[in-house]
């Protein structure tokens, strides 16, 4: 037996991984695809019947593939996404991809900036939580988390919003940046700061952060409280594990016991965790970009939603959850080649 | 009585804040649940109640008055609404968190216990609906339930069940799967036993003990997703019931007016009650979970170790 193939092995390990995706993302667009179909009626009245002429009805019918058979509808749909192409929408007949090219950028920017100040803050928070036990700094740090996690995003948005209303008037609080910003900024990469930021244009990028500010910390807040309960309680195990007490035994001072021994290797699921709160992210993503009116997917989304447009919730549902599906087996393979014990 | 003290011994074997977050936790929801259930006498008026006595109501009223918390856009009071959204509140998570324990235990059991083609399929199908993001899922179902039965109480419990029954299932199949090989069941299935016997006699008792956790912190989190589907406009229609994620969406538009009122106390009452859910669960975990539980010195008796 070959040692690439051995079971244990990271390759054989980064195979299966890689190998899961395909029964997964199928069994996705396919629930997606019978969910989307056993609707009542035809999804092209439902949305924009009494607008336009029959004609035109049925017209966008025939190009949205819906007087076709079932099944030539499934494999259509399918194949479309092997080749990236999630369908056009009902109501405006445009691509998804081209709205995923437009709003994605925004979506990006809110998600990984949220992330980031989660991180900052939800680390450290856990591990002093978590290092002084039952003490008022870990109740006052766990009562924090329960609060930020129990409450919705867009709660938290509209108390900031009013937050800022009535003591900070005058801060921007819908949208991602002013008209003006939108207008003399080149777009390049369809992520506006990072346009702002190419074309050197201090005044936008001032904006746009401005403008970023606000959901950042809403989505940030919903997430930290995720990281600071997972913290603390790894914290909290490997206190208690035997190679900490072997630690102190050898009488290595504790503060660097806590540091070196408890600390790093609490650290390890916390990868994990992120990888797992890709699922939550995009979720809050959704409900802050709708709260504050942020011009990304999960506005369009809601926007759909709201023109009961099958295809357009179809597609950009689907992307998500591909999205979602990719990123926590990358996740996984991640693990894998950080801690040799999952591998086993 | 023995049952008693079983239901309770983990509560008096905890310590400190844990028991202090617990008790806590359960005082919120019991709040919570006497205002579902005595909504009618605690309410001063009906969730869509826009006049009382041949008196229309203000639109917008600031709170205080006959309106405690004022009133909304749509002429309701703000308070009663506050109130009755607690009964769709719970009448959906208790709904929702009974279904998919009930189906995820059946699930779990047959499909562990069977293992086979069957288990496989089960696996695969409740692994996809897992690795799906569960507000998504909400959405879809929500989505397509509000146009098929129409949206409300039933079909956003019916939502909710899909998206935590895989967490059951898991849970329950793997302890089903560990049990199966224990000696009790073999020895049943020695002596004839058939499979109906073995799955509620032996294994059933088994595996549910993990059950309850998970329940009170899904609560929790099904509550946040009734919210959001609420929020979405796919929850439960103002004229059926007073939930409290669509009155915030309403509320959203009056912020930048500056009206406050709206939305404050029901999102108020929705992180109340998540608080008071979690507390519970995860005061529950703490004191269950013997990773987790805090190491208590044992007094060592002298005499005994000496004789």
């Amino acid at each position: 037996m070959s040692t690439a193939t051995a079971p244990g092995s990271l390759p054989r390990y980064i195979v299966q991984r890689l190998l899961l995706i395909i029964p997964m993302v199928w069994f996705i667009l396919t629930l997606v695809f019978l969910l989307m179909r056993v609707a009542p009626g035809d999804p092209v009245s439902a949305s924009v019947g009494g607008r336009l002429p029959e004609a035109a009805l049925d017209q966008r019918r025939e190009a949205l593939g819906l007087n076709d058979p079932l099944i030539q509808q499934y494999w259509d749909y399918l194949s479309g996404v092997l080749t990236l192409d999630f369908g056009n929408t009902i109501t405006d007949n445009t691509p998804i991809t081209q709205i995923v090219k437009e709003n994605g950028g925004a979506t990006l920017t809110l998600t990984i900036s949220a992330m980031l100040l989660a991180l900052v803050v939800g680390l450290p928070l856990g591990l002093i939580a978590g290092r002084y036990r039952d003490t008022p700094a870990d109740g006052g740090i766990r009562i924090f988390g329960i609060v930020t996690y129990a409450a919705p995003v867009f709660y938290t948005g509209l108390l900031v919003q009013l937050l800022f209303l009535n003591v900070f008037s005058g801060w921007p609080l819908l949208g991602q940046s002013t008209p003006i910003t939108e207008f003399t900024v080149e777009t390049r990469t369809h992520i506006l700061l990072l346009d702002a930021i190419i074309a050197g244009d201090g005044d936008a990028v001032i904006d746009v952060l401005k403008h970023l500010m606000l959901p950042a910390v809403t989505l940030g807040l919903l997430i930290c409280g995720i990281f600071i309960r997972l913290t603390r309680v790894n914290v909290l195990q490997t206190l208690q594990a035997d190679y900490v007490e072997a630690a102190r035994a050898r009488g290595i001072p504790e503060r660097r016991v806590v540091r070196s021994h408890a600390f790093r290797n609490a650290m390890v699921p916390v990868v994990t965790i992120i990888g797992l709160q890709v699922a939550l992210l995009l979720s809050g993503a959704v409900l802050t970009e709708k709260t504050f009116a942020w011009p990304g997917l999960g506005n369009q989304l809601i926007t759909y939603i709201d023109q009961r447009d099958y295809a357009a919730v179809q597609g950009i549902i689907t992307l998500f959850a591909v999205v979602v599906v990719l990123i926590s087996i990358l996740i996984d393979i991640v693990i894998a080649l950080i801690d040799p014990r999952v591998r086993y | 009585m023995a049952v008693m003290r079983r239901v309770l011994a983990p509560f008096r074997e905890t310590v400190g804040f844990s028991r202090w977050m617990l008790l806590a936790g359960i005082v919120i929801v019991a709040f919570f649940v006497v205002l579902a259930v005595g909504a009618e006498w605690i309410a001063p008026y009906g969730y869509a109640q826009k006049s009382a006595d041949g008196v229309d109501f203000p639109k917008l009223a600031e709170p205080g008055g006959d309106h405690l918390l004022g009133t909304d856009r749509l002429f309701f009071d703000v308070w009663s609404r506050v109130v009755w959204g607690a009964r769709t509140a719970l009448e959906v998570i208790v709904l929702a968190v009974a279904g998919s324990m009930i189906l995820g235990l059946a699930l779990g059991l047959v499909s562990g216990y069977v293992g086979g083609w069957f288990d496989r399929i089960l696996v695969l199908v409740m692994d996809a609906l897992y690795a799906f993001p569960p507000l998504l899922l909400a959405i879809v179902f929500g989505f397509l339930l509000a146009d098929k039965i129409g949206a409300g109480v039933v079909s956003a419990a019916l939502s909710l069940t899909v998206v935590y029954l895989p967490q059951y299932f898991r849970v329950v199949r793997n302890s089903t799967i560990s049990a199966r090989e224990s000696t009790y069941v073999e020895a049943a299935r020695a002596l004839g036993a058939p499979g109906r016997t073995v799955i509620t006699r032996y294994l059933f008792g088994n595996v549910i003990h993990s059950v309850p956790v998970i329940g009170t912190l899904n609560a929790a989190d099904a509550l946040g997703t009734l919210a959001a589907l609420g929020f979405l406009g796919l929850g439960i229609q103002p004229t059926d019931g007073a939930d409290w994620g669509f009155d915030l969406s309403r509320a959203l538009d009056d912020a930048s007016s500056g009206i406050w009122w709206t939305g404050v106390f029901s999102g108020a009452a929705i992180v109340l009650l998540i608080t008071g859910l979690t507390l519970v669960g995860e005061g529950l975990n703490e004191t269950i979970n013997p990773v987790l539980r805090k190491k208590r010195l044992q007094k060592i008796r002298r005499e005994e170790t000496i004789r």
